[in-house]
């Protein structure tokens, strides 16, 4: 994609977005909803018409290529599976648009519903189905007639997060299988991150940022995207040998081959940057104190200020305790360009 | 989908040339012959004098009035048994959705007859009734869908928020079906406002409606001018009312998530028993006149008989008819089956371009337009439409105006609009997603039509085809006008029946009556069988 824009009307969904996907490459497209990550998928498929900038496949242009002709899978956030055929109906259908013949769409149609784990369900009907077996016979649908590029709508967002967890490992292995170029639209982190090769971060219709999601997610570009990405605050430090010295104490940054220039940056802290650590090297008060899944979540005063902490559930603080807090470096990003 | 820029695609255009068949069509066989006979009367002069004339305006206040109070009776009885269809699980059901669609498609003159069974003078109370009875299916079915597919629980939260079930009724459950009942109403009055059969045989000279008033000044006095008048007056009427009916739909046009029937639907409790009541009571009434007329087929004076039946296969007492009722019923088979299929064939490029036109980047005003227009048939005195086939017909190549292929073509007018309403929100209500995806799995325009828009609105095509059926069977208003007398259909023959003396004419009339009952009633148990979604606007 080349200098995409998409408006409605006078307002840009889509502004000036460049975007390369290599071949058997995922990519993710995040950001919170209304970005227009959707709409730039749909500008895509060609089922919006860009109203600036041209998206091309191999240097081809493909603004006169109607939709049908694209050769791109799309996965809806609800599956949109055809109510009046079955499951295998359903996965079979790009191939018979296709042309190809029945014995080898049988053939492959077994083939991918063994893929997603719906062997035998041919002959069900998809009203049937669970929320995930829809979505799976969605992408099933998708990859069967071989799509050069396959674009996914929020693919797990309509199901529940025990489901959603698991079928995004699965997703992420079954693209990785069937060596599939995508793209994969999602407001979801952690989705992004196990799916994706490469994340394309995005906000008020452009691209903030792209990169390997590990580095998008330590190394943001600036402070907005580092608030999206979870940094509740923003600090500024000094960086010495890979080491950061901020308000609240030391924390490594870089790793040994001094990826952290020395100097002066800015530190985003997510909400575990900090620990109740008995050894850590700063003093505050407990204000709140939340339980969650697997820790506590605090909120502590440290002089003037007020910063989010974690606790092991077992030894967590009471309010109005005093605790002592270390920094961690997995809940610490520097920001890019500071 | 809302499209970025403004202009007219490609597709738009497409759609737009693809609406002018459809307009093709109705300029040929509807707005030319109602013109031609507008002019004709305005040619004539004397339409000003009926229009200032008082008697005219009695009648206009005698058709809106009995409409009026018709169609009230109609909501009312069509709202309880609304609710059993669509909220109350209780047995029986499905055969209370049988037994109203019934009354909806039998023949008017059936219905008329059926009602002088009971009131052999008639009078205005068997008009209203009457009219009412024919319309109870429309409440029903149209309120009964919308409701059907309405969340319960927003009910529930009005509840759970303090509100007595009447007060969540009136300010929940009303306001939601407010569009369903306002287009169903607009459709009730429409009929009754322009039902020409049963105020025929109940009315008679004494109570006369504009439609009638036009047959009649058309048939026997030969006024012209005053059919004229009267025609441009009652067609104001209708365009004013379809307006309003189009208004309603426009609001209720939201995209349907279909929901599972069985969710919705509870065991009633406490006062919705009543409710439950009295839709069965309005069953049981709706019955009364359907049985009241198999009764009086086989008895006689002399007791029970059978003899109208077996005086079928002649031509009547002293030949009253030119051919047997057997083969008029024949002939009806025949130019029923014609009827349906020009109005199918019609009807479903209709829907399939006005649905194309809203989809595509046309103004939204072409489609709505469209949409109107193929409505208009349906407001439009059929004798009007009759009689102007008369003066127009001998222009085109192939003289049709002494083809057999009139009638079908008259009575497929009147069907069509039928088809259109039940196939339109069908199509308009599948996901513009679900067809995108065909799309980008390589499905071209043309084809995603075929393999999702038509296999799903395919069983509403299919309950379509067999409505417009019973319809053009029982199609009077045009064919009355239209049929040659040696090709009459059963309807025709059963009012030539009636307005002769003689016992066994009458006899013979009840006895065709009850067959085209059997008939339809039979098709509509078919056709519910079919299980279409309920999402229909008749």
């Amino acid at each position: 994609m080349t200098g995409l824009t998409v408006r409605y009307g006078d307002v840009a969904a889509v502004s000036d977005v460049d975007l390369r996907v290599a071949d058997g490459e995922v990519v993710a497209l995040l950001g919170p909803s209304g970005c227009g990550k959707s709409t730039l998928l749909r500008a895509v498929a060609g089922l919006e018409r860009p109203g600036g900038g041209r998206v091309a496949w191999d240097g081809t242009d493909l603004a006169s290529t109607p939709v049908h002709r694209r050769g791109f899978g799309l996965v809806f956030q609800d599956g949109q599976l055809f109510p009046h055929r079955d499951v295998a109906g359903n996965v079979a259908f790009g191939m018979r648009m296709h042309g190809v013949e029945r014995e080898k769409r049988a053939e492959r149609v077994d083939e991918l519903l063994e893929l997603v784990g719906l062997g035998g369900y041919q002959r069900r009907r998809v009203t049937e189905l669970s929320g995930g077996e829809q979505q799976r016979v969605a992408l099933a649908r998708a990859l069967a007639p071989e799509p050069r590029l396959l674009l996914l709508d929020e693919p797990l967002s309509a199901l529940d997060r025990a489901l959603r967890e698991q079928l995004a490992v699965d997703l992420a292995r079954l693209l990785r299988d069937a060596g599939a170029t995508a793209l994969v639209v999602t407001h979801d982190h952690d989705e992004a991150f196990t799916l994706a090769d490469r994340v394309a971060l995005m906000r008020g219709g452009r691209v903030r940022q792209t990169g390997p999601p590990e580095l998008v997610w330590r190394r943001p570009v600036d402070a907005e995207v580092a608030r999206f990405l979870g940094c509740g605050t923003v600090l500024p430090a000094r960086v010495s040998d890979g080491v950061a010295t901020f308000a609240l104490g030391e924390v490594r940054v870089g790793d040994a081959n001094g990826d952290v220039p020395d100097g002066p940056v800015r530190l985003g802290l997510r909400s575990t940057a900090l620990r109740a650590d008995p050894a850590g090297a700063i003093t505050g008060e407990v204000l709140e104190q939340v339980h969650r899944r697997d820790h506590v979540r605090l909120l502590v005063r440290v002089g003037t200020a007020e910063y989010e902490a974690v606790a092991p559930v077992a030894a967590a603080p009471a309010v109005g305790d005093p605790v002592r807090l270390s920094a961690d470096p997995d809940g610490v990003a520097v920001l890019a360009g500071s | 989908m809302a499209h970025p820029r403004a202009g007219l695609s490609r597709s738009a255009v497409g759609w737009a040339l693809a609406a002018l068949l459809p307009l093709g069509f109705l300029g040929v066989f509807f707005a030319w012959p109602v013109l031609a006979i507008v002019r004709l009367g305005l040619r004539e002069g004397g339409v000003l004098d009926a229009l200032t004339s008082g008697e005219t305006w009695r009648l206009v206040g005698f058709t809106l009035g009995q409409a009026a109070a018709s169609t009230a009776l109609a909501l009312v009885a069509g709202m309880p048994v609304a609710f059993l269809l669509a909220r109350a699980d209780v047995p029986g059901t499905g055969l209370v959705r049988a037994a109203v669609v019934v009354p909806f498609v039998l023949p008017t003159v059936v219905v008329g007859l059926a009602f002088r069974a009971l009131w052999p003078d008639g009078g205005i109370t068997p008009i209203v009734l009457a009219n009412a009875f024919f319309n109870v299916a429309v409440v029903a079915r149209t309120v009964g869908g919308l409701w059907a597919q309405t969340d319960r629980r927003a009910e529930d939260a009005a509840r759970a928020l303090g509100a007595s079930r009447p007060r969540a009724f009136v300010s929940v459950v009303l306001p939601a079906l407010a569009p369903a009942i306002g287009s169903a109403a607009a459709v009730v009055f429409l009929f009754c406002a322009t039902s020409f059969g049963v105020v025929l045989v109940l009315g008679g000279s004494r109570h006369r409606t504009l439609e009638t008033e036009i047959y009649l000044r058309t048939v026997q006095l030969f006024d012209l001018s005053g059919a004229a008048a009267l025609s441009l007056l009652q067609f104001a009427a209708v365009l004013a009312v379809l307006l309003l009916g189009a208004l309603a739909r426009r609001r209720g046009e939201t995209a349907l998530a279909l929901r599972e029937h069985a969710e919705l639907t509870r065991r009633p409790t406490g006062g919705e028993w009543g409710v439950v009541a009295a839709a069965w009571a309005v069953v049981v009434a709706l019955l009364v006149p359907v049985v009241g007329l198999l009764v009086r087929s086989v008895s006689t004076s002399d007791g029970w008989s059978l003899d109208g039946y077996r005086a079928l296969t002649g031509t009547g007492e002293r030949g009253t008819l030119a051919v047997s009722g057997v083969d008029a019923a024949l002939n009806s088979l025949r130019t029923a089956t014609d009827a349906t299929a020009l109005a199918c064939v019609f009807g479903v490029l209709s829907a399939v371009v006005v649905v194309g036109l809203r989809r595509s980047r046309a103004p939204g005003w072409l489609a709505d337009g469209l949409d109107t227009a193929l409505m208009l048939p349906l407001g439009v005195s059929a004798v009007t439409v009759g009689f102007g086939y008369l003066v127009t017909l001998n222009a085109l190549p192939g003289d049709l105006r002494t083809s057999p292929a009139l009638v079908p073509l008259a009575q497929a007018l009147v069907v069509t609009p039928l088809v259109v309403r039940m196939v339109l929100p069908v199509l308009r209500a599948i996901d513009e997603r679900l067809r995108q995806a065909a799309a980008t799995l390589g499905a071209s325009p043309w084809r995603v039509w075929r393999e999702v828009d038509l296999p799903l609105a395919g069983r509403s095509l299919v309950a379509a085809a067999g409505f417009g059926y019973v319809v053009a069977l029982g199609e009077f208003g045009a064919t009355s006008f239209l049929a040659r007398p040696d090709a009459p259909t059963l309807p025709i023959v059963v009012a030539r029946l009636m307005s002769r003396p003689g016992q066994l004419n009458s006899q013979m009339a009840y006895a065709a009556c009850a067959l085209l009952m059997i008939v339809t009633a039979a098709a509509v148990l078919l056709i519910e069988k079919l299980r279409v979604p309920a999402r229909t606007e008749f």
